[in-house]
């Protein structure tokens, strides 16, 4: 008896774990090959020559140049959109992240009145259209003499980095146990050394995904950089792609060239800090 | 070492929920006082206001000679153990251990030999270099133990630090912190909502409810001479019955209620009240048997009878002896002798 109701239920699970072990391995490639399509499509036209891009089977690359390469770096000069979107990228989450991660600190973990209200401003901020804030920015920028400069593009960027990064790490920072803090607090540090010490690298995958959602967000960012720059030497990464275009044609080699080169530094971050994102640092922190 | 007084210490949540209601305490230097009562009393909250985790809405709270009323918990100088043990994960044991002399600024070949110490007396040598998550659950509640001894604060402050062990290992963790309290004297304050841990542990048991203190004496006298019903009911385990004095021919004010615990209730062949065994649980050592009284309007009746118990169904005599007997204000639940 006992012998047959091993069987059926081996037969059982064995039948019921068919469909799952083919559904989702196939759905997950699936889903890799829609993710990867464009990439690869990306890659391999800016390896083709001109004249071949719009042949039928542009996938698969019959011949190999590195021309839209060479002229993106020797007649573009490539490297000046690529510094100064590094540029103003890089300082805006340096910048936004360690005041972000302070604010959102305050908000999930002291008693204030009035809490709710700044989180929902905060989040209210972020969902504002920026087509609508580029006059007054505009305006603004131009009376502190700040067009056209790196600091020009921070401070418009910080005010949607920092309101994304204060929403993301408020969560992150609730869910982290209160108890860990109390018993630093206890042990003799002062509530800034309890944070240093103890909830910032506990919260360090939080604070990766917000750093690289802002690093993000301001490398693609396009119309506060086509609006508040004025010159090739202060062009972004995106703007300098688009204003590629001449009046007659459009250089498609170079613009495929300039995305993969463009797609470099953001994947090389992504990379980085892919380890640190892998969130499980808390576990054995409390009971269980 | 240091003695904690709480004088009129209130303490009311922005919600309007009232933890705390006017207390008053003393703690004496060295002293082990157990705070016990059912969840939601206001135990933890104590305990927290004691810590400075807290602030309270009123009162004062002196540590030694000092008001530490508005000072941080950092400069209160206690050590606490939490119910989460609340190790810090991304850290090593032995950097557990120490961060709170590196916190305080101690010297650093200092700390190291005060690590090594703890970690010596504990037992805990051999895990000194692995993390929290590496370690089962007694290991761990030995380590949040380690790191508030290492640090020889003005007192302790425990919370429920037992509640996570499997039995076993919570009767040897409770002998040990009694042994651990001999030798070093410093002043406990522990919470438990465990009336058993309270009676083994406490110098004194302060037994709480709805945020105020209902009784403060040494454990057996908390068993012996409870003040009211709600500390008759909550310490003793299997609960204390209660029956209408006039029943057992108590002369009593209307309404009084005798209270007896089920240890105390003997059985026989003729006695007091007639009774029907409803449920007999055998406990190996004796039984536990849930007994219907004959006469109107009385409930069942716990008692705990040694040796052979009569079958369920039988009918027995029931004797509830004098001395044993605690009288009580069926109104006030105030104890009346």
């Amino acid at each position: 008896m006992g012998a047959f109701t091993r069987t059926l239920a081996h037969r059982s699970a064995v039948v019921s774990s068919r469909p799952v072990s083919l559904v989702l391995p196939m759905a997950g490639a699936l889903l890799l090959a829609a993710l990867l399509f464009p990439i690869c499509w990306m890659l391999a036209a800016s390896l083709m020559p001109e004249s071949r891009l719009f042949e039928s089977r542009p996938l698969l690359p019959t011949a190999v140049t590195f021309e839209h390469y060479r002229a993106l770096f020797d007649e573009r000069d490539f490297l000046v959109p690529i510094r100064n979107s590094l540029l103003v990228s890089g300082l805006t989450t340096l910048v936004a992240v360690p005041v972000a991660a302070l604010c959102a600190y305050a908000l999930a973990r002291l008693r204030m009145r009035g809490k709710g209200l700044v989180l929902a401003c905060v989040l209210a901020i972020s969902m504002f259209p920026q087509i609508s804030i580029v006059p007054p920015l505009y305006l603004i920028l131009r009376e502190l003499r700040l067009l056209n400069t790196y600091p020009g593009l921070v401070l418009p960027y910080l005010t949607f980095s920092m309101p994304l990064g204060v929403w993301l790490l408020t969560g992150f920072f609730r869910q982290l146990p209160k108890d860990l803090e109390e018993a630093a607090m206890l042990d003799g540090a002062t509530r800034m050394r309890a944070l240093r010490d103890v909830v910032l690298p506990l919260a360090a995958p939080g604070i990766a995904s917000t750093a690289i959602l802002t690093f993000l967000y301001c490398w693609n960012e396009f119309l506060f950089a086509l609006s508040f720059t004025l010159g090739p030497d202060r062009y972004t990464v995106p703007v300098a792609i688009t204003l590629f275009r001449g009046r007659y044609q459009v250089p498609w080699g170079q613009v495929l060239a300039a995305t993969v080169v463009a797609t470099i530094p953001v994947a090389l971050l992504v990379l980085a800090c892919q380890r640190r994102i892998v969130a499980g640092l808390t576990v054995g922190a409390t009971k269980g | 070492m240091a003695a904690i007084t709480l004088t009129g210490l209130a303490k009311t949540f922005p919600n309007g929920h009232v933890a705390i209601r006017h207390l008053d305490l003393r703690i004496d230097d060295g002293e082990f006082l157990v705070l016990v009562g059912p969840s939601g009393c206001g135990k933890s909250t104590l305990l927290r206001l004691i810590a400075g985790l807290e602030t309270p809405t009123a009162g004062r709270i002196v540590i030694g000679d000092v008001d530490v009323t508005a000072h941080s918990p950092q400069r209160r100088d206690l050590a606490m153990v939490f119910q989460s043990y609340a190790l810090y994960p991304h850290m090593t044991v032995r950097d557990n251990l120490g961060y709170g002399l590196k916190a305080r600024g101690t010297d650093r070949a200092v700390a190291a030999q005060l690590v090594a110490d703890v970690a010596a007396a504990l037992d805990i040598q051999t895990l000194l270099d692995r993390r929290p998550a590496q370690l089962s659950g007694g290991e761990r509640q030995r380590v949040a133990l380690g790191r508030a001894i290492v640090r020889q604060p003005k007192a302790f402050l425990l919370d429920e630090p037992l509640s996570n062990l499997d039995p076993a290992l919570r009767a040897q963790a409770r002998a040990e912190l009694r042994r651990l309290h001999r030798t070093l004297g410093t002043t406990v304050v522990y919470v438990t909502h465990d009336q058993e841990e309270a009676m083994t542990l406490g110098g004194r048991v302060a037994v709480m409810r709805e945020g105020a203190i209902e009784q403060v004496a040494p454990p057996l006298d908390v068993y012996a001479r409870p003040v009211n019903m709600f500390v008759a009911k909550f310490i003793g385990a299997p609960s204390m019955n209660f029956v209408p004095a006039t029943l057992v021919g108590i002369e009593a004010p209307s309404g009084a209620l005798a209270g007896i615990r089920p240890h105390d209730v003997t059985l026989g062949a003729d006695g007091q009240m007639h009774a029907t065994v409803e449920l007999v649980e055998p406990r190996g050592h004796d039984s536990l048997l849930h007994l219907r009284l004959d006469s109107p309007g009385a409930e069942s009746v716990l008692a705990v009878i040694a040796g052979a118990a009569p079958p369920a169904g039988a009918r027995v005599f029931l004797t509830l002896p004098a001395d044993r007997r605690h009288l009580f204000d069926g109104r006030t639940g105030v104890r009346l002798r």
